[in-house]
């Protein structure tokens, strides 16, 4: 029982980056805009997430550095893709290569330091509960924002004007402008909230996950939630199914191992990649062919006016 | 997706640093890294080592780095760049440089190159490498010692011969000291990934492991294993700081001496082809202070190490018996030679896990 409540355990911390992440840029493609950047501002969030935990002291202090560092990314991204109304493709990838770049240089004279990682809550009592204990009342903070995001995201969406003028601008900008919106302000919002929740999932890498700063600490992870967005079909609630899935099947595929289990480890490690591929083909299929996409995702807009 | 931007960011690295050399008449040695300088392991000790170098000779010669290049087709362009750029004396720094080094070799037989850890030479590419196997097998000493469950949890990278026979010269001492000790192996497939290393260091403690060992670069281990008040071995890098009461010792890549030793040879015009692999006794690596640990476990861990410099100890000493318990065939004499410890490819026995791919 008490391995179970590991596995769990460690298969939320490691989804929690992935669901922030992805939860972000759910809400920038949804608008219509594909930042292909999210790995470059979750990696300039982790630098400056240690870099703000480190100088303050504070973990908290270290998130809001990173989400700051993450919305600034976003608007550089913002100002190419939005303003100049450059490929956002190319823009995307330009901005992950100078977040690499740019959190090297940040972090550099924080390589090897230590902070004191995020604390765990601890309702006495609660937290105590065998099994379901830990897992619901004793987690970082991090988890239930994590949680609490993804709930608002989809309330925001589905619940309100706004979102559903933001969805409007994502499936034809030309309407949603004819009919008045801002369509280029709600999009740069929109590249905002990607990039405040990129560089808050790269700050929780430094502050909780691994409690140190090395470059390239990210390894990849914007990427997965890069995919994570497709996988989910651009929806909050198959998002929290795909990224804990997606956390799951890395976490247990390392407990196979350990346990013996006689299946190439270079398989398991593929695993989480190919339930990706699977899951995209069934949602494809049960769609028939139609495309789930925001029609307008990808999309320049330049207002005629 | 991801290896294309690596290409253009190298690309782009290429253009800064190259054209940042200048001045003439001294000797130009240039260097290819793996990851970052600052990755706290491999690449960090690398840099360590062209540092002292700068120390000791740096009125004769200038260096020039170029870091996370990739290993692939992309690390030809890198190397025969800094050839362009001048440089007589290149070190390729890890494992997947050795192809491109050796087509760049052929290609500028007037400069000389020093590949690290790889097998193929020509007569202007050395290679070097350092015989880790006997750090590990120090480390296996002290983990059966330490281990209080009995079972060693052991961080892979890749199954390439280098970490098996780590694993194995682990798996030889610890069994020396417990017969019945048990190893629970984990391959990250990954040599660099805090996230997933520390994953896999919390699987195997969840599953009873209380010494922790790893062959990836990051401190992650190091500091799960503390806040779960376990013990562990660092890797490539001192990583105390990360296990203060954690870090029993950590095998630590010395390039230093090395490297000087290879400029003044090529200062000297005495530089030729060469194979070198060093072990505990050439100072190629050297074991960090042995600590959190009962004096007599330290003076049994001080002694192996004084056995094996000596030349009294070899890890891999006759009969190895392999998993399927036939005992393996013994070309060095009394022990593995050198081409069976470099080409490992199976587990010895009591190791109850199946090497991938066999």
């Amino acid at each position: 029982m008490e391995l179970v409540e590991a596995i769990i355990l460690s298969v939320l911390a490691a989804s929690t980056p992935l669901l922030i992440a992805a939860t972000g840029e759910l809400v920038t493609e949804r608008s219509g805009v594909l930042n292909l950047g999210v790995e470059g501002m979750m990696i300039v969030g982790a630098a400056c997430g240690f870099a703000g935990a480190w100088l303050s002291g504070s973990v908290f202090i270290g998130a809001l550095f990173g989400i700051v560092a993450g919305v600034l990314m976003s608007l550089v991204f913002a100002l190419m893709a939005l303003g100049l109304a450059v490929n956002q493709v190319a823009t995307g990838l330009a901005l992950t290569i100078l977040g690499v770049g740019l959190s090297g240089l940040i972090g550099a004279g924080f390589v090897g330091e230590r902070i004191t990682p995020a604390v765990h809550l601890h309702i006495p009592g609660a937290t105590d509960i065998p099994l379901i204990g830990r897992v619901l009342f004793g987690e970082d903070g991090f988890v239930y924002v994590s949680i609490a995001l993804v709930v608002g995201v989809w309330w925001f969406l589905y619940r309100t004007r706004a979102g559903l003028i933001l969805r409007a601008c994502g499936d034809n900008h030309a309407s949603a402008h004819a009919l008045g919106y801002p369509v280029l302000r709600i999009r740069t919002f929109a590249v905002m909230f990607g990039g405040a929740c990129a560089g808050l999932a790269g700050a929780y890498l430094p502050l909780a996950y691994t409690p140190f700063f090395v470059p390239g600490m990210t390894a990849g992870r914007g990427w997965i939630a890069l995919a994570l967005v497709v996988f989910s079909s651009w929806r909050p609630g198959r998002l929290v199914l795909g990224a804990y899935l997606f956390g799951a099947v890395t976490i247990l595929q390392l407990h196979a191992q350990g346990w013996g289990v006689g299946i190439p480890s270079q398989f398991m490690s593929a695993l989480p990649y190919l339930a990706t591929v699977v899951v995209l083909v069934l949602i494809s299929r049960e769609r028939s062919g139609g495309s789930t996409a925001p029609a307008a995702l990808g999309t320049v807009f330049v207002p005629d006016c | 997706m991801r290896k294309s931007l690596l290409a253009l960011a190298t690309g782009l690295l290429l253009a800064g640093s190259v054209s940042a050399a200048s001045a003439a008449d001294k000797l130009k040695v240039g260097f290819i890294y793996l990851g970052p300088i600052g990755d706290l392991g491999w690449t960090y000790q690398h840099d360590q080592g062209r540092l002292a170098l700068v120390k000791e000779l740096g009125d004769k010669i200038e260096t020039t780095y170029l870091e996370n290049v990739p290993e692939g087709p992309d690390a030809e362009r890198s190397i025969e760049q800094l050839v362009r750029a001048g440089n007589k004396l290149i070190f390729t720094t890890s494992f997947g440089y050795m192809d491109p080094t050796l087509k760049v070799a052929k290609k500028y037989p007037n400069v000389h190159f020093e590949h690290a850890t790889g097998y193929k030479r020509n007569p202007n590419m050395s290679t070097y490498s350092a015989r880790w196997y006997q750090g590990r097998y120090i480390q296996g000493l002290i983990a059966a010692k330490m281990s209080k469950s009995g079972v060693l949890g052991y961080i892979g990278s890749f199954p390439i011969p280098e970490v098996v026979s780590g694993i194995n010269a682990t798996m030889l001492a610890a069994q020396s000291i417990n017969p019945n000790i048990k190893v629970k192996i984990i391959w990250a497939n990954t040599w660099f990934d805090p996230g997933k290393e520390a994953d896999a260091a919390k699987a195997l403690i969840d599953q009873g492991a209380d010494v922790i060992m790893q062959h990836t670069d990051s401190p992650a281990p190091m500091q799960i294993a503390s806040e779960r008040g376990k013990l562990a071995f660092g890797q490539d890098s001192e990583m105390i700081k990360f296990g203060p009461k954690t870090q029993l010792t950590s095998i630590l890549d010395t390039w230093g001496p090395y490297y000087i030793e290879r400029v003044k040879a090529e200062l000297a015009g005495t530089w030729k082809s060469e194979d070198s692999w060093g072990g505990l006794d050439s100072h190629m690596f050297a074991m960090a202070p042995y600590t959190n640990m009962p004096d007599e476990v330290k003076k049994m861990a001080e002694d192996a190490q004084a056995a094996i410099i000596a030349g009294k100890l070899h890890p891999f000493k006759c009969p190895i018996v392999g998993q399927d318990g036939k005992p393996v065939e013994c070309k060095g004499g009394d022990h593995l030679d050198d081409g069976q410890i470099l080409g490992m490819n199976f587990y010895v026995k009591g190791i109850d896990d199946k090497l991938p791919g066999k």
